[in-house]
């Protein structure tokens, strides 16, 4: 079997000030796989990240990318590895054109190499046109495929996306999920993503893995993970205002407003008996959405769960019209 | 990485810094020829011709090295400084980190970057004293030797304050109040042969003054310390600092959590 793509052991983390951020995890990442860390702020998530990309330093463990230990061989494991950090990282009054060559130049990748690589990246991502224009001439969006740009300089085996959309418009971030997408299946290149938009979280990754005051509480597949989902929560518009809250043997029905409902469906229990109820009772449903995506509610009863429960203000709330 | 692929990550870096301080020049490059030209009008002009002769040399003749050097020590200082802490600030420092690197290059690429700087703005305030005086070498080759050993010194310097600093403050106090004082002190503009004795032990306490010495000996050919004595001095600060520095990098200190 080829080796992961990443392999974590033990990983421990203990701040300065006593502050202990990783309890020892283990994780593996297959090669090709596109991966999910996920968890709430503070979990653990980018002190992971950064100690496999040599920004934090780690303090027990061991760490191997495609079988290369990090103690052993950083130099060698950091040619395949490719960084888009969470927060902008490069000099705002620098060209665009020179972050990305300049980065290929750390790799010690010829200008000749170089320069059809950052062409072909730069156009892909829609910065060609910019590239002679100092880089804090552009738009948070374009920024963030900077970043993107110049991490695929040195085409890394192992992509890491630190919250790579956040801030981006629903537009731009399909057209990245795309992109990431398209590198992932045609490259073969394996994407780890932390994101708190779980939606992206859920179209993108096929495995993921639940952070936690510094453990892993969970890893598994997406699928199997939502497999899992015991409940599901509908905002159910109706014709007209509501009086009394409907009773429904079995459902959680509460009034969100003078004409919306919240719904909860546990596993098993059918919508049709909703619908039967409520038109007996006279009520008339105009429209029903999902209050926020399936992962979602996983992720946030798990975190929950295990007595975190501050989530980020971003989570994006998704509603699907049915 | 292999050699050329080091080469090429080293010359990176170089090019790198020496854009920076040519895409900002009315604050890296024609300061410190206004300055300095200020200095020859005023000191060596006005003041200078009152003052006689220094060690037999016209006065404007005895200030020339010593402030070029002053040029290229403060300019190498400041450029590893400023850069290396923007760099930690804005957290591009990172694109490096993450790199393959090794941390020699990524400290030789600074100190050249600054050396550049230095070495730049001494040929500029040289071109400028030579309005005003008729320049001869008479030591060539130690001359370049000794400068461009001193702007790797304060290079490295610069470097390491950079490491420590926290914010931007941090990175003007060893300048305002240690590189400064130690300079206008360190027999630029007297010979130290002026002091009386208490006072000129206490002057050969101050490495600049040795720098500032060997440097006017190239030119001049008069010293008022032994050259040899003076560059080992030299020497031995440069490998002493670059390996606090490298041990300082490899340990993550100010860059890595």
């Amino acid at each position: 079997m080829a080796e992961p793509a990443l392999s974590i052991r033990g990983l421990t983390k203990v701040y300065g000030n006593g502050f202990q951020a990783l309890k020892g995890i283990d994780l593996d990442v297959q090669q090709g796989d596109f991966f999910a860390l996920l968890g709430p702020n503070g979990a653990g998530k980018s002190t992971t990240l950064g100690v496999v990309c040599s920004l934090v330093q780690k303090t027990a463990g061991k760490v191997s990318i495609f079988g290369i230990d990090v103690d052993k061989d950083f130099a060698k494991a950091k040619y395949q590895l490719g960084v888009v950090p969470q927060e902008f990282n490069f000099n705002q009054f620098e060209k665009v054109l020179d972050i990305v060559l300049a980065q290929a130049g750390y790799y010690g990748m010829t200008s000749r190499e170089a320069l059809p690589r950052a062409k072909q990246l730069l156009t892909d991502l829609g910065l060609w046109e910019k590239r002679n224009g100092s880089a804090r001439m552009l738009s948070g969006g374009m920024k963030r495929r900077l970043m993107i740009a110049r991490a695929l300089m040195h085409r890394p085996k192992l992509l890491i996306l630190d919250e790579p959309t956040a801030g981006v418009d629903i537009e731009l971030r399909r057209s990245m999920w795309e992109y990431m997408r398209r590198i992932n299946q045609d490259e073969g290149t394996t994407i780890i993503l932390t994101t708190h938009y779980l939606e992206e979280a859920e179209s993108l990754c096929r495995n993921v893995a639940i952070i936690n005051n510094g453990d892993i509480v969970r890893n598994t597949s997406v699928r199997g993970l939502l497999a899992e989902l015991n409940t599901e929560t509908f905002l159910i518009d109706t014709s007209e205002a509501i009086t009394d809250i409907p009773k429904i043997d079995g459902f959680e029905i509460k009034q969100l407003e003078s004409t919306q409902l919240s719904l909860v469906v546990h596993r098993g229990q059918r919508l049709n008996d909703v619908f039967k109820a409520l038109s007996e009772q006279g009520i008339q449903v105009v429209s029903m959405r999902n209050r926020a995506n399936r992962l979602e509610e996983m992720f946030v009863s798990m975190v929950e769960g295990s007595g975190q429960g501050a989530i980020d203000q971003r989570v994006e709330k998704k509603e699907e019209r049915v | 990485m292999n050699a050329t692929q080091t080469l090429i990550a080293l010359w990176t870096l170089v090019l790198k810094e020496i854009k920076r301080f040519t895409r900002i020049w009315p604050q890296t490059l024609l300061p410190p020829s206004i300055t300095m030209a200020m200095y020859f009008i005023i000191f060596g002009n006005l003041i200078g011709s009152r003052i006689g002769d220094m060690d037999g040399f016209s006065y404007m003749d005895f200030i020339v090295p010593g402030l070029i050097m002053m040029s290229v020590i403060t300019n190498s200082y400041s450029n590893v400084a400023s850069s290396f802490f923007s760099n930690k600030f804005q957290r591009s420092i990172e694109e490096m980190m993450v790199s393959p690197m090794p941390n020699w290059v990524i400290l030789a690429g600074f100190i050249l970057g600054g050396m550049a700087r230095g070495l730049g703005v001494g040929l500029i305030v040289t071109i400028v004293s030579l309005f005003f005086t008729r320049l001869t070498m008479e030591h060539p080759l130690l001359t370049v030797l000794v400068v461009v050993l001193t702007s790797a010194l304060f290079s490295i310097g610069g470097f390491i304050n950079a490491l420590l600093a926290n914010k931007f403050d941090d990175i003007s106090i060893v300048p305002t109040f240690i590189l400064t004082p130690l300079t206008y002190l360190g027999g630029v503009f007297y010979s130290i042969s002026m002091l009386p004795d208490f006072w000129q032990g206490v002057s050969m306490l101050n490495p600049i003054l040795y720098m500032v010495n060997v440097f006017r000996y190239g030119f001049l050919g008069v010293s008022d310390i032994p050259v040899g004595w003076a560059l080992a001095a030299i020497f031995a600060f440069i490998i002493v600092l670059f390996g606090i520095a490298l041990a300082m990098l490899e340990r993550g200190k100010g860059i890595r959590s």
